[in-house]
């Protein structure tokens, strides 16, 4: 869908060139929500503007959907960015307008007749759920709200791919959510492909299908989602992965654990996007002669599965309890008996 | 009562004098507004950041500003003479004096357009490109809309300018309040005729003023 090769920008300044992306190849697939994280200054802001030239590139090539966007002439261009879609991090929702003005205004640009418009605007409204705030000002509406405005202005004219410019960075958490919830559902609905950045692994693990970190201009490292939480290389990718994940309890749990069960075999259990199992603890204990008892542990869900760690505590018969722990490791969940701190 | 507060005072010529005023006013204000408007969104859209980026354009058009807004109204009115003449076909009476009129106010207008369109949301100018839109249609659906609440109070202050040099012109014979207070108010001596056209001025610019606040704040839904 979108394959980006050698991209570079530099931006001129009196002083100095600033690099601001460095030589980048990616391959974006279509219909999948393809996340870029990294901290500020890393060029991922840099990265989305040029997928629409909202900045014009120093050097590469971008091919979205088999037309090269850094060749088109001026005309070519709009028509490309027609059926682009963009929602950004301070929603930049027209005030002078309505809510039904703002979402009819790329549909203007467009040049649609006026009845078309007013259906599919309708449409667009009933989609992001803001039916009956239609005729509102933006300046009545709450952030999240707001953003559903930009998130329906931006589907307006049926793009291919939707570009999300730190689309939840300005919203509080359960906003944020609800944000991206929404467009979870855009994308099985729709099946378009998203490119998305933040900073925010949260917005990562919850709905990206693959991620890129990037740094200094260059994506350091790519993969599934899961692969990345689960392998994290480069230690930027192990800092953003502790953003969630992060569980400074645990040595001090698993010290405790020592002490305090000196019967019975203590396990972790490492959950890498299981999902036929997920009431793994019940079924172990169903099947078995053995009682399950979870000590610690930190589980989340991802789009492919349940990602974390869990440690249990078995107790009964020796051969049972390994029994038990041969049936976990056939499902996906790795084992380890005994960790060590 | 009012013949003898005012025994000088001929309402029939003041009501001759005061459409003369509205007059040169409401059509000053209208060739103020066009210019004004064009000047100032030629400023804005070639300075540095504006879609049609210009370094030379940007200089012209702001230098010519500059030397408009420089020169004190009374000289320009008299340095423009031989340019009223030719377009007027006279030099005296309120048509005459609208070249000046517009020539004086339309520099003072472009700089409040100007920074008017600089307060609007950089974001929602690139949420536009993002879309495709042609530059017309920033312009006219994105920049202008987005302006209005300022354009109109920037309009206002500048109503208010043109009427107090509606009166200037008034004493080089363009008629009006300005000229009916110093031709039959001062020169002869009747003060009350200059209280009362002061009294009128004071009135229309209140007008104005209360119409310019009214519309911009209706206008604005931030």
């Amino acid at each position: 869908m979108i394959s980006i090769k050698g991209l570079s920008k530099v931006f001129k300044t009196k002083d100095q060139d600033v690099q601001a992306v460095d030589n980048l190849d990616a391959v974006i697939e279509s219909g999948e929500i393809f996340g870029v994280i990294g901290y500020s200054g890393a060029g991922k802001s840099t990265f989305i503007r040029l997928l629409n030239r909202l900045e014009d590139p120093s050097g590469g090539t971008i091919d979205i959907d088999n037309q090269e966007i850094s060749s088109l002439s001026k005309k070519e261009l709009r028509l490309a960015r027609q059926e682009m879609g963009m929602i950004f991090q301070h929603f930049n929702l027209l005030w002078s307008r309505t809510v039904e003005e703002n979402i009819a205004f790329p549909l203007e640009i467009a040049g649609m007749p006026k009845e078309e418009r007013k259906k599919r605007v309708d449409e667009l409204i009933e989609l992001v759920g803001l039916t009956g705030r239609g005729s509102s000002y933006p300046s009545q509406l709450s952030g999240g709200q707001k953003q559903r405005v930009g998130i329906a202005r931006s589907l307006a004219n049926r793009p291919k791919v939707l570009l999300c410019d730190e689309a939840t960075s300005a919203l509080d958490p359960e906003t944020t959510d609800s944000i991206l919830d929404l467009l979870v559902d855009i994308n099985a609905k729709l099946g378009l492909t998203i490119v998305l950045i933040t900073h925010e692994m949260h917005v990562i693990r919850k709905i990206c299908h693959r991620v890129a970190v990037m740094e200094g201009g260059r994506i350091v490292e790519e993969g599934d989602v899961l692969d990345v939480f689960l392998r994290p290389q480069e230690k930027v990718t192990k800092r953003f992965v502790d953003q969630v994940m992060g569980d400074p309890d645990r040595e001090d749990s698993l010290n405790l654990i020592k002490e305090k069960y000196p019967v019975g075999e203590v396990a972790q259990f490492h959950f890498v996007g299981e999902r036929t199992h997920q009431a793994l603890i019940s079924e172990v204990s169903r099947k078995f002669q053995v009682d399950v008892n979870v000590l610690h542990g930190k589980i989340t869900q991802t789009q492919k599965g349940a990602y974390g760690t869990l440690i249990v505590h078995l107790e009964g018969e020796k051969e049972e309890i390994d029994r038990a722990l041969e049936f976990v490791k056939e499902t996906s969940v790795e084992v380890e008996v005994a960790p060590n701190v | 009562m009012f013949e003898q507060l005012f025994p000088n005072v001929r309402v029939e010529d003041m009501i001759t004098a005061t459409n003369e005023t509205l007059f040169m006013t409401f059509f000053s204000v209208l060739g103020t507004f066009i210019f004004g408007l064009i000047l100032g969104l030629l400023l804005y859209l070639t300075g540095p950041g504006g879609i049609w980026q210009n370094k030379i354009a940007n200089w012209i058009t702001a230098s010519l500003v500059n030397v408009f807004r420089a020169i004190p109204f009374i000289i320009l009115i008299l340095l423009l003479f031989p340019f009223t003449d030719f377009l007027v076909g006279t030099i005296r009476g309120p048509e005459a004096a609208l070249p000046a009129l517009i020539i004086g106010g339309a520099p003072f207008y472009a700089r409040l357009v100007e920074i008017a369109l600089k307060e609007v949301d950089k974001g929602v100018i690139e949420a536009a490109k993002a879309m495709g839109a042609k530059y017309r249609t920033i312009i006219f659906k994105v920049l202008l809309p987005e302006s209005t609440p300022a354009l109109i109070s920037g309009l206002t202050v500048t109503a208010i300018a043109l009427i107090s040099y509606t009166a200037v012109a008034g004493v080089i014979g363009a008629g009006g309040l300005g000229d009916f207070a110093y031709f039959y108010g001062f020169q002869r001596s009747n003060f009350d005729v200059v209280f009362m056209c002061t009294v009128l001025i004071v009135i229309i610019v209140f007008i104005f003023q209360f119409i310019g606040d009214f519309a911009s704040r209706k206008l604005d839904k931030r």
